[in-house]
């Protein structure tokens, strides 16, 4: 849960970051299950984090070489992938007790789930923060296809006018914490909202079923 | 005398001004889960303190004088995994030994703390910023310091918390990170201290 907040101030970031996280899962999952039966018992967690740990190195130099600006945006988070709840608990729930293709798949399922939720978060920070969205400030490569210049979308803010409803609240840490409660009780209303409608319909629906019998 | 000072002012900044669940976003799970009991919250900052501290001590000349001159810095992040995984196996053990009443009452916080990542994200900023090792130790004393502030001005928060009208879909996890944000905004009145 803590890189969905630190680093969530962007969209970009927030897809860098979930790429990344991807790719770890992915990798830490294929290579647990395919020892799962070498790790004795006892050793289960040291072995995982040192499994993961292997990974979240190599995903630092790739990104270190490759993507230098995602790599100083995203910071020690990087590393922090190692103790990232999820992928100890996948380790742990799924890939010790599942063939590899399956926890290949498994990987690769959580790795996209996770990034389409920080990037909904990052999205709704930078639009309400900065009040545009901005191409190429993290992934530079997409200001270079662009003639080195950075793509911006203005949405709530349009520069050199008076127009300007952004607030930097959003960009800061309470306005991240903000931004994610919310968004979890938000969905955690639709799904009560759901399971309700569900619950009665199925008592109409058996109602009519009664009527019908009589 | 002048370090004494940058050493005192860097702890009151890095507990207050850039706090480490509030602004700098490390061990927000914990936070999460450590529950309305007071004391509990208390017995959780203690141990990870201790463990921070420790950890920070002991990475720095590891990483300095062992994994930089054999040409490895690369190793921190698993380096650094393992004397925390160790250590808090350690403080388990010797815990167990000498003071049993404290490891009933911290004992199943412990395997959680090497999982924290106020922990490793100490010893990773102390790495990546190239911190002398008084800083160093600052910024780990300092963390701590923040960490149990923060754990226990919620868990404190949290006992109100229960008792009042919170709507359904905010019970949990998202009050409390409403919480945390007000938290955080009434830390980011602090950072008028200049430093």
């Amino acid at each position: 849960m803590c890189p969905a907040l630190a680093v969530t101030k962007t969209l970009e970031a927030s897809f860098g970051m979930g790429v990344l996280f991807t790719l770890v899962l992915v990798c830490s999952n294929v290579l647990i299950s395919a020892l799962r039966k070498i790790i004795p018992e006892e050793v289960k967690t040291p072995a995982y984090i040192v499994v993961i740990a292997t990974f979240v190195t190599l995903v630092k130099m790739f990104s270190e070489a490759f993507l230098p600006e995602l790599y100083s945006t995203l910071g020690v988070f990087v590393s922090l992938l190692v103790v990232n709840c999820i992928v100890l608990g996948r380790a742990e729930a799924y890939a010790s007790k599942n063939t590899v293709v399956d926890s290949l798949l498994d990987g690769i399922g959580n790795g996209i789930g996770y990034t389409i939720a920080i990037c909904i978060i990052g999205l709704i920070r930078e639009i309400l923060g900065s009040g545009m969205l901005t191409f190429g400030a993290t992934f530079t490569f997409i200001a270079d296809l662009n003639g080195g210049e950075k793509i911006r979308l203005p949405i709530l803010k349009v520069p050199g006018s008076d127009y300007d409803l952004s607030m930097q609240f959003f960009s800061s840490p309470a306005g991240g914490f903000l931004v994610l409660g919310i968004t979890l009780a938000i969905i955690i209303a639709v799904t009560n909202y759901r399971q309700n409608k569900a619950k009665v319909d199925a008592r109409i629906a058996a109602k009519k079923a009664k009527e019908a019998a009589k | 005398m002048n370090y004494l000072a940058a050493f005192v002012m860097a702890i009151i900044s890095y507990a207050l001004i850039d706090n480490v669940v509030l602004s700098r976003f490390y061990g927000i799970c914990s936070f999460i889960g450590v529950g309305n009991k007071v004391k509990s919250s208390l017995c959780m900052g203690a141990a990870v303190s201790f463990v921070i501290v420790m950890a920070a001590a002991i990475c720095y000349p590891l990483y300095n004088f062992l994994l930089v001159p054999a040409g490895v810095a690369y190793l921190d992040t698993i380096a650094a995994i393992l004397v925390i995984a160790c250590l808090v196996m350690v403080v388990g053990l010797v815990m167990k030994k000498f003071l049993p009443s404290l490891y009933q009452s911290l004992g199943i916080y412990l395997p959680l703390i090497t999982t924290n990542c106020a922990v490793l994200g100490v010893v990773s900023e102390n790495i990546a910023s190239n911190l002398d090792f008084g800083m160093a130790m600052a910024n780990a004393v300092g963390t701590s310091l923040g960490f149990t502030l923060v754990i226990f001005l919620y868990a404190c928060i949290r006992v109100r918390l229960e008792a009042s009208a919170t709507p359904k879909a905010f019970k949990g996890i998202p009050i409390a990170l409403v919480v945390a944000s007000l938290m955080a905004m009434a830390f980011m009145g602090l950072q008028g201290i200049g430093v």
